[in-house]
């Protein structure tokens, strides 16, 4: 029960940390129609910046200060960037977003080094929240979280109440028309992707000292991310949400089981011989088959349903 | 439609064969060998993945998985060979570790190919992380960190010819390469291949007129499978050794890398990117760190500047070439070299000062930075310049081109 409880509550934090992550991807490839490859990089500069800006200014400003960067850097990559390339085709644009998380990777290593860069929980969130049973709960996890819920909710009233974000809405659809009512839909456009860049900055921000802040991050939150788009159903906000709570917990879950089949077997009184030529196969536990565990259920809904949960439309 | 066989491209694929037989005779040394023998297998690897993003419009970042499992497969049967469980001369193996790499793509490409598109991208990168997190985990098969390891003169002397030295494996990737090549290029020419143009071009169409699209990328994606695993096979043979790390997304975003480089459009596109590629990681990487960053650079110009790659920049000149105006252009390319030569001098100058601290030894590091901060300025001033001078050339040549073309 104890252990249930923490994992939970732990997957539920991942799972929100995820969806920041894949709601900026999501709009951005709702909207544009681009995948962005270097979306997860994104997420690493945030971390990054939040280090620098954090043994600077501290912990808090950096929390704002971080983002922003981030959006900025976003939005420079979109009007100079794929802007550009944008006549050639979405495959260009997708292979240029890649191209850039090589880049970005590179230039990480160069300011920061190859190493791990030592960006701390900050103090005043260092501590312990609560205990339930004999598990100390951090504080910094369900700061996480607040940020997470807070920003979901100011997202959803952005989009939903404000002008802009009708605009928003209605260039997902109908861009001519937009334009022709006379709003700057290219801006429009550039806003979206340093807001979607800047949800993945914050993520870092958050995710960064939590995790590690190493320039490996990118590429092993960057497939997940990639995962949880796929199983939510392209372009659908509500799927991505449903798929990286789902994803987060499958993680976290699978991490703590350290039952294997040769266990389970053995308890319902089956011993497998450990000469057989199947033990080895066999004995693999099911933390050690996490890292797998996202990429079978994506290729599971491939199979049962190709255009995931909540996706509405087939390519 | 123009026969597969006439006479001027026997001559090229003679000469290209021909050119294989002399390249170690041009080229001696342990150091060029071992270079040689690696373009044979990136040649063969590129042109593969050609098969699916230039060919079928299916943009993959999952390649390397059939590579790198046909690489284990191989690398399994000459150990198997060596134990006496069956023989099979080692010339041969390669069949082995193309066959594997079909097996590999036949079964997952049931699944990644019901999508086109983004959502094959994506699809196909979450299965290379599959396999590749799943080679961690099955250590017997994929050896772990130190990989399996293999001998490639298991098959004993056949014919000759053992293995031992490298010149003999040279040889073998040399002959099976131009056989992969010859096969795909082949390939582009049959109905199937036609289709799959079809395919990648207007995926609707092809079904009216009553292909199922789902189909033929499917098998385009088995083929280009087996060419794949042909090619790590080879690299099973070359470096008897094989790890993880070879169906990797660093190994599939370095094949993603070669085929845009050198250019989708056409057939031997690929083939140049391969070559450069290849070239820039092994000297590159002895000079700089930073060899990755020039890389990535490389690649993000030519996707700005030229999305057909290097072959494309070919040819768009070829009209010119036959229009016999090739000298209009050469004064404003002159300046355009000349200007990025500079702007790439102070580029170089930033990012290794940024890597090493100083540059060059015995001189101030602040007078470096200012050095290299304003060949930057003043390169990327003329560079614009330059820019639109051979705008202004190439639009002021156009009407006279069309007369050609």
């Amino acid at each position: 029960m104890e252990f249930f409880l923490i994992t939970l509550l732990n997957s539920l934090s991942y799972g929100l940390l995820l969806f920041m992550l894949s709601s900026g991807l999501t709009l951005i490839f709702s909207m544009m129609g681009v995948l962005n490859f270097a979306h997860a990089s994104f997420y690493m500069l945030g971390a990054y910046f939040a280090y620098q800006t954090g043994m600077v200014f501290g912990f808090w400003p950096a929390l704002f200060l971080a983002p922003i960067l981030v959006g900025v850097i976003g939005a420079i990559t979109e009007r100079y960037g794929l802007r550009k390339v944008h006549k050639f085709g979405h495959v260009a644009e997708l292979l240029f977003t890649f191209g850039l998380a090589y880049v970005i990777e590179e230039v990480v290593h160069l300011i920061w080094g190859r190493a791990p860069v030592d960006y701390r929980i900050p103090e005043s969130l260092n501590f312990t929240l609560f205990t339930l049973f004999n598990t100390q709960y951090p504080a910094y996890r369900a700061f996480m979280m607040l940020v997470s819920v807070g920003m979901l909710v100011s997202l959803y009233l952005v989009l939903t109440k404000t002008r802009i974000g009708l605009i928003v809405q209605a260039s997902l659809t109908h861009p001519e028309m937009v334009q022709a009512l006379g709003h700057n839909v290219p801006r429009v456009f550039m806003l979206v992707f340093a807001g979607g860049c800047a949800l993945a900055g914050l993520a870092g921000v958050l995710g960064g000292n939590l995790f590690i802040t190493e320039p490996g991050m990118a590429f092993s939150v960057g497939s997940i991310v990639f995962v949880v788009v796929v199983v939510g159903g392209m372009g659908s906000l509500v799927g991505a949400f449903i798929a990286s709570l789902l994803i987060g917990s499958i993680q976290t879950f699978s991490v703590g089981f350290d039952l294997s089949f040769i266990d389970l077997m053995a308890g319902l009184g089956v011993i497998i011989d450990s000469n057989s030529s199947w033990y080895a196969g066999l004995s693999i536990t099911i933390s050690q088959t996490a890292p797998v565990l996202p990429y079978l259920l994506m290729v599971l809904m491939l199979i049962v349903r190709p255009r995931g949960l909540m996706g509405t439309r087939e390519t | 439609m123009e026969r597969a066989l006439n006479k001027s491209r026997l001559i090229l694929w003679s000469s290209v064969a021909l050119l294989f037989v002399l390249l170690p005779f041009v080229f001696p040394g342990g150091f060029a060998l071992s270079i040689l023998s690696q373009l044979g297998i990136a040649i063969i690897f590129a042109l593969s993945y050609n098969m699916l993003l230039g060919q079928t419009g299916l943009l993959s970042f999952g390649h390397a998985v059939y590579f790198g499992l046909g690489a284990f497969v191989t690398a399994h049967a000459i150990n198997f060979v060596e134990a006496g469980v069956f023989g099979l001369p080692m010339s041969f193996m390669p069949l082995v570790g193309g066959l594997a790499g079909l097996v590999f793509s036949l079964l997952l490409g049931f699944v990644t190919t019901r999508r086109p598109g983004t959502p094959f991208a994506m699809i196909s990168l979450g299965i290379a992380e599959m396999v590749a997190a799943s080679a961690l985990m099955f250590t017997t098969f994929f050896g772990g960190e130190g990989g399996i390891v293999t001998n490639r003169t298991a098959g004993g002397v056949v014919w000759g010819i053992s293995y031992g030295p490298q010149i003999q494996v040279y040889y073998l990737i040399a002959v099976w390469c131009f056989i992969s090549m010859a096969l795909m290029f082949v390939i582009t020419r049959t109905p199937l291949g036609r289709i799959a143009n079809a395919v990648r071009d207007n995926p609707e169409r092809t079904q009216f007129v009553g292909y199922n699209p789902t189909r033929v990328r499917w098998i385009m994606m088995s083929l280009a499978g087996f060419f794949a695993g042909i090619g790590g096979a080879l690299t099973t043979i070359n470096y008897e050794i094989i790890t993880a790390e070879s169906l990797g997304l660093m190994a599939s975003g370095n094949v993603v890398l070669m085929a845009f480089i050198g250019g989708i459009g056409q057939f031997w596109g690929p083939i140049i990117g391969a070559v450069l590629v290849t070239f820039l990681q092994s000297f590159l990487s002895n000079f700089t760190q930073a060899w990755l960053l020039y890389f990535g650079l490389l690649f993000l110009l030519i996707i700005l500047f030229s999305p057909g790659g290097i072959s494309s920049l070919i040819t768009i000149h070829a009209p010119v070439w036959r229009a016999g105006v090739m000298k209009r252009l050469l004064p404003s390319y002159m300046f355009a070299l000349w200007a990025g030569l500079v702007t790439l001098t102070g580029i170089i100058g930033v990012i290794e000062l940024l890597y090493r601290g100083t540059l060059v030894v015995g001189v101030n590091v602040a007078v470096t930075w200012v050095f290299s901060g304003l060949l930057v300025l003043v390169g990327a001033f003329f560079l614009r310049r330059a820019i639109r001078a051979v705008t202004q050339v190439w639009e002021d040549l156009t009407p006279e081109l069309a007369r050609w073309s």
